[in-house]
């Protein structure tokens, strides 16, 4: 990005009030007080959130029995129980639910849309039904329904993108929508299809995954959302400044020297790649993506995206609900996709019903 | 007076021999099917059957199940066509789907919930708890999006509409995940079928969705205000909170009405209004009316193709809409300059 796209970005933001712009190397940071106080409080939340996954179940710990099981000391089966099992599932949980809120917070800016989630690339729906036809057909473990996942939901948003190219014009924003909303009808039928002409179990087991679920994750699954966000996370965030000016909408940045297209299909592929691999770890979590940049945004009072904000959210909401899911309901624990449903709707409502005044 | 939406529209196709021709098009529609099915009716019998029957069981097939279905289809396509216009209208969102304001996700609950709870698998009892849950579930997402005194912005509707969307949505999941009979049934009503529905659905839910169809036709003209903005259209006089709550209990009729004769259909109800509106420009008083027919010429055409695409059985109207009307909207969106909202 040219240095006077970043003289203009910095004006605009100083326009706005109320924040402050760091300068790191060639990249400015714009920062807000209240977003920082908000976000040091998920950090925090995060990290309770995090010790009660691994320390409360079926055998409890205390904390300190817990971070010396982590650091490798302790028992043996409490080792085991915190190395093995709870750790992992907490830490995809928390990483899954990052990914997830970047990914929304990302797209919901490139789509100037709050509506806008990995489905407006059809990703979602292009995951689903590659993930239920190989669970009701091919039969194989997770492993597979992971790669099915990807391969599916990859094809499909590369498809989408591909087709909403046209010579001359490039990807339009809103063309890129509406081949998104018909692709992945297409594929939504698919999978229902696919749910209706299996035989019952298979069905089921394919919609708890369809819903998201965190159950038998390994380490293999925390390594591979951690490995996408410190690859995306930091290209996301350096270029969350783009992103305000891409919510000013094509002309408008085009005029402020963004090359539109250009970051909007890094920004794209970015978002994609972060929901991928939330995807291929825990399902698509019912709307993670979704609430996760909303409640983010009303939470700092700003009218703005915030990646970083963002992701937090969607790692607390995600880890929260698991903890939720797993503990309150005696023996039937419920997928953590269901309990992000409701809590994140709940909370969105709440939100929604008593912030100060409409933002938009 | 609204003027800005016509200069834009003429660029488009001419109207009236576009309503005519998609008209005449429903029409010929309708025949195949009451036609094609697992006994086939010769196409030119048709009309003899429907209007003098003769009491050969050809004539009471016609008049028992070919002819509820097809008009059930037309009623469901139309009821969705509008809804999605009215709703893409109403939020100024291209991605607003009729169901955005929670009506598919209220009734799928109520649905499941009757399962669960009462054991209601009757189609004409399960269609009331239908459309009460459409109907809660929607006054529930603009109670939200008008909470207090605020005027139901459409940001603030479509957010609304999608937290309480999902939130039932996990409700479904929950109750369905841990009871696989449940599931069982809701796979099946999930998919969207005009299977078996006999003549009772038409009466049940028939005058909400004429109820609805009229409101939004009357609706259209301040519907064009909204969509130059709360405030301009507050300036050129229309009155911008009663336009947006009539066009909710329109949508609520409509959709509601819809889902619980049908299941869920989201695809005819999001992408028929772009193409009208690539057609016949932004203007709802036209994009409403073509809407309605090519989503009902859709849904019905649907129908038919879905009761031959298979040797056995029939594939499910929901299926069909969406696996071939995909490819048909995304040609359209390549080619054609779509009307923005």
């Amino acid at each position: 990005m040219s240095s006077s796209t970043t003289e203009t970005a910095t004006l605009l933001s100083a326009a706005v009030g109320g924040r402050r712009s760091l300068r790191l190397g060639t990249a400015t940071v714009l920062v807000q007080p209240r977003g920082v106080l908000i976000g040091v409080a998920l950090g925090l939340i995060g990290v309770v959130v995090l010790v009660l996954s691994v320390a409360t179940g079926t055998i409890s710990y205390t904390p300190g029995e817990v971070i010396e099981a982590i650091l490798g000391g302790g028992e043996d089966s409490t080792q085991l129980v915190v190395q093995e099992t709870r750790l992992p599932r907490a830490l995809t949980a928390l990483l899954a639910g990052g990914a997830l809120g970047a990914s929304g917070a990302i797209l919901q800016s490139v789509a100037r849309n709050p509506l806008a989630s990995p489905d407006i690339v059809g990703f979602t729906q292009g995951a689903g039904a590659a993930a239920v036809l190989q669970i009701v057909v091919l039969g194989g473990g997770p492993t597979a329904t992971a790669i099915a996942a990807l391969i599916g939901g990859f094809g499909t948003a590369a498809a989408v993108y591909l087709l909403a190219h046209r010579r001359g014009s490039g990807v339009a924003g809103y063309r890129l929508l509406l081949v998104g909303i018909g692709a992945a009808a297409a594929m939504a039928a698919v999978t229902s299809y696919l749910l209706t002409r299996a035989d019952v179990r298979d069905a089921q087991q394919a919609f708890v995954w369809l819903t998201g679920s965190l159950h038998d994750r390994t380490w293999a699954d925390v390594r591979i959302v951690a490995l996408a966000l410190l690859v995306l996370l930091p290209l996301a965030l350096v270029r969350d400044r783009g992103l305000r000016i891409l919510e000013m909408g094509d002309d408008a940045a085009q005029a402020l020297g963004v090359s539109v297209q250009r970051s909007r299909a890094v920004l794209l592929l970015v978002a994609v790649a972060l929901a991928g691999a939330a995807t291929a770890s825990a399902g698509p979590v019912l709307f993670v993506g979704l609430a996760a940049p909303q409640i983010a945004r009303r939470l700092a009072r700003s009218g703005g995206p915030s990646v970083a904000l963002a992701t937090l959210t969607g790692a607390v909401l995600m880890a929260l609900s698991d903890l939720i899911g797993q503990r309150a309901f005696g023996d039937t624990p419920l997928p953590v996709g269901v309990v992000t449903g409701v809590l994140g709707g709940a909370y969105l409502i709440w939100l929604l019903t008593f912030e100060r005044r409409a933002r938009h | 007076m609204v003027t800005v939406p016509e200069r834009e529209a003429r660029a488009g196709a001419p109207r009236i021999p576009l309503l005519v021709a998609a008209g005449g098009l429903l029409v010929l529609v309708a025949a195949l099917g009451i036609s094609v099915g697992a006994k086939s009716i010769p196409l030119a019998d048709v009309w003899g059957y429907v209007f003098s029957p003769d009491g050969s069981d050809d004539a009471s097939i016609v008049h028992d199940q070919r002819m509820p279905r097809t008009i059930l289809g037309i009623a469901v396509g139309a009821a969705l066509g509008a809804a999605g216009a009215l709703m893409q209208g109403l939020t100024r969102n291209p991605l607003a789907d009729p169901g955005l304001l929670g009506v598919n996700a209220g009734a799928a609950t109520a649905i499941v919930i009757a399962l669960v709870a009462l054991g209601t698998t009757e189609p004409a009892a399960q269609v009331w708890f239908a459309f009460l849950g459409a109907a809660a579930a929607s006054m529930l997402v603009y109670g939200i999006g008008a909470a207090r005194g605020r005027s139901a912005s459409p940001v603030r509707l479509a957010i609304a509409g999608m937290a309480v969307t999902f939130a039932l949505l996990a409700v479904v999941a929950a109750i369905t995940i841990t009871h696989p009979r449940v599931f069982d049934q809701y796979r099946f009503w999930q998919v969207g079928s005009l299977a078996g529905r006999g003549t009772s659905v038409i009466e049940q839910l028939g005058p909400f969705i004429v109820a609805g169809l009229v409101l939004a036709l009357l609706i259209a003209r301040p519907l064009n205000a909204l969509a130059l903005g709360d405030d301009v259209g507050r300036g050129i006089g229309a009155s911008v909170g009663r336009t947006r709550l009539l066009g909710a209990v329109s949508v609520t009729l409509l959709c509601g009405a819809a889902t619980a004769a049908a299941g869920p259909i989201g695809f005819v109800g999001l992408t028929v209004p772009h193409v009208a509106r690539s057609l016949v420009g932004p203007d709802q008083r036209w994009v409403l009316p073509v809407s309605m027919l090519f989503a009902a010429i859709l849904l019905v055409g649907a129908d038919v193709l879905g009761r031959v695409a298979t040797p056995t059985g029939e594939l499910e109207v929901g299926i069909v809409t969406a696996i071939v009307g995909a490819p048909v909207f995304i040609a359209i969106v390549r080619r054609r300059r779509v009307a923005q909202l």
